[in-house]
């Protein structure tokens, strides 16, 4: 695949190697990887196609060594990415934390397996809490997307170089394994040229200027307070312009879905194509961006709903954030799967008529 | 008669800080061998001509605040992984000198394989290794390059290789390796070795600019406050004792005989 495409052709096209084509043409130079399932096909896919057109690809010796790699790359002012799966990215904790606290931009893919520790390599969402409350260590956010179709990977791969660079921050995708292995159709075409902004702080040699630094360590209080500051007001800026959702099925619904990635695309199922008639309207609110939260968003909807039911592919940890959000508006209940189980849509179906009918 | 003389033939500058060192009171200890290396990196970079082009890469330990004394362009990287920081930075910027500057925790510890693995993959940087035995920032723990019986604050028993194994040699162990092209071990510790520590990191650096090929000198630098010595005792010391451990010379050179 990465061979030309003729306008308004769709492709079939895996999530793993979807990813791998935006990212090159979102104007990625430098990827970093190490083999981990069920993510293997993106690295592939860069190992043969980047150094083809026009940018480096290193298999690292480990998940710890990419990110720093990654690092370097993006302190010299590439575009630069890194993949893994869940127990890989628990190995690049730290160096993302030195990517936030260095203010350099990033962008992390998360195809997400079971777990904790060696788990297996069936998808999973039980990476919310990583991905969104830190990870590693100190106070920084992450940019947090949900892709739920491959066209959404996509896309918001795409998106991803451009959000990194514009605010200088890590953003993490967050895919799983059954949207990284499966095959849909997607367009390309649509995506514009690369068009990264000027990086004046970027580490290119002190030539006709002053040195540049990229380091987050700032031995006095004093300073590390006034960084921290910085971030912090970042963050409020990214919380105020790049909040992303999408409600699906009736205005005015009594009783609202919550979902993400591919729980919210089995919940788009029950939505639009019900396997039963519920005594109820449903309608699926589904966050693209988890971090920044559609706080306010959710909020609105939970005034004139008599209940939420929140799906994960996790023990619920998206569903803490939904309680926040909804404030006791409304009762908040959840159907978590662990261990790699996927939920069904008559699952979901039954669970509702239970709770609400 | 008296030749009249002005004030400034009088006052004629026969040596000065290199201007690549910065104007900055450093935070080291008396006698540490970060001085003497800061300043040769200093005057190495001017002599080369590559102050525009070096980028390098601070370790975390002592040298930490290196880029506060050497005025090029600096990255921080996280303990252990600036050999992969440089490797993302040298792949995006070929033509920048990108170089590395390494305790002996960071580099042979924590970041044992991005050290082996930078080597392997013959990646065209510059490491520059202190070796003073010992974790000094953190105060004084036993580091791979510990030597046998030496007393720190994690071996108070001094170093047994029964449970706390033995010194790495990493020059020698790289040179396992097939890619790299430089690997020296040297010293700070008399001005004679000063000098030959001066002549390998050039050499080093000229092996990354002429596309030669990786290079890592380690210096075997005296560390008075966690060796609890006087300095001029831990400068001995150094030649005497550390140099019988870590055997001082070139363990490899592709251009040996140029």
């Amino acid at each position: 695949m990465g061979a030309e495409q003729a306008e308004g052709e769709t492709l079939l096209i895996s999530g793993n190697v979807a990813a791998g084509e935006a990212a090159i043409r979102a104007g990625c130079k430098f990827y970093a990887g190490y083999p981990i399932t069920p993510q293997n096909e993106l690295t592939a896919f860069m190992a043969d196609q980047l150094p083809l057109r026009g940018g480096i690809f290193i298999q690292a010796e480990s998940e710890l060594a990419a990110i720093n790699m990654v690092y370097g790359a993006s302190a010299g002012g590439a575009r630069a990415m890194t993949s893994s799966s869940s127990p890989g990215v628990s190995l690049k904790q730290e160096g993302i934390s030195y990517i936030a606290g260095s203010e350099i931009p990033a962008v992390i893919i998360n195809v997400q397996r079971g777990g904790p520790g060696l788990g297996n390599i069936s998808p999973a969402q039980a990476d919310y809490y990583q991905t969104t409350r830190g990870g590693g260590h100190g106070d920084y956010r992450c940019i947090a997307l949900a892709p739920a179709t491959v066209q959404e990977v996509c896309d918001l791969t795409y998106l991803a170089f451009d959000l990194a660079d514009a605010y200088r921050v890590p953003v993490i995708i967050l895919s799983d394994g059954l949207l990284g292995q499966m095959m849909e159709q997607a367009r390309f075409d649509h995506l514009p040229p690369p068009d990264p902004p000027p990086k004046p702080w970027a580490l290119t040699g002190e030539s006709g200027r002053e040195r540049n630094l990229v380091r987050s360590f700032r031995l006095s209080p004093d300073e590390l307070e006034e960084l921290n500051l910085k971030l912090q007001a970042n963050y409020a800026k990214i919380e105020e312009n790049e909040v992303r959702c999408e409600l699906t099925g009736p205005d005015q619904a009594d009783v609202l879905l919550v979902a993400y990635g591919t729980s919210g695309r089995i919940c788009r199922q029950v939505v639009e194509r019900p396997l039963r008639k519920l005594p109820f309207k449903v309608a699926l609110f589904r966050p693209i961006t988890l971090w920044p939260f559609p706080s306010r968003e959710l909020a609105e909807l939970a005034e004139k709903a008599s209940g939420i039911l929140v799906v994960e592919m996790s023990a619920g940890q998206m569903v803490d954030d939904v309680r926040l959000a909804v404030e006791g508006r409304c009762p908040v209940e959840l159907l978590g799967r662990v261990g790699g189980q996927v939920p069904t849509a008559l699952e979901i179906t039954e669970r509702l008529e239970a709770l609400f009918a | 008669m008296p030749v009249k003389q002005t004030q400034s033939e009088l006052k004629k500058s026969v040596y000065r800080r290199p201007q690549e060192l910065l104007d900055a009171q450093t935070h080291y200890c008396p006698g540490c061998g970060h001085g003497i290396m800061h300043r040769l990196l200093a005057e190495v970079i001017g002599e080369l001509g590559i102050r525009e082009r070096a980028i390098g890469i601070a370790p975390v330990g002592c040298a930490v605040l290196a880029y506060d004394y050497i005025d090029i362009d600096w990255s921080e990287a996280a303990h252990g992984r600036c050999p992969a920081v440089a490797t993302g930075l040298k792949r995006v910027h070929p033509d920048k000198v990108v170089f590395t500057y390494q305790g002996d925790g960071d580099l042979a510890s924590i970041g044992m394989a991005e050290t082996i693995h930078v080597a392997n993959r013959g990646e065209l940087i510059t490491i520059v290794f202190i070796n003073n035995t010992v974790y000094g920032m953190t105060q004084g723990q036993m580091a791979p390059t510990t030597l046998l019986n030496q007393k720190t604050t994690t071996t108070p028993r001094g170093r047994d290789p029964s449970s706390e194994g033995y010194p790495i040699k990493v020059c020698e162990l790289l040179d396992q390796l097939v890619a790299p092209a430089l690997l020296a071990r040297t010293t700070v510790a008399t001005p004679r070795h000063v000098r030959r520590t001066k002549a390998l990191l050039r050499k080093a650096f000229r092996y990354q600019i002429d596309g030669v090929g990786f290079s890592l000198i380690e210096v075997l630098s005296p560390c008075p406050t966690y060796w609890r010595m006087t300095p001029a005792d831990s400068y001995r010391y150094a030649e005497e004792v550390v140099a019988k451990t870590f055997p001082l010379g070139v363990i490899r050179d592709v251009r040996e005989n140029e």
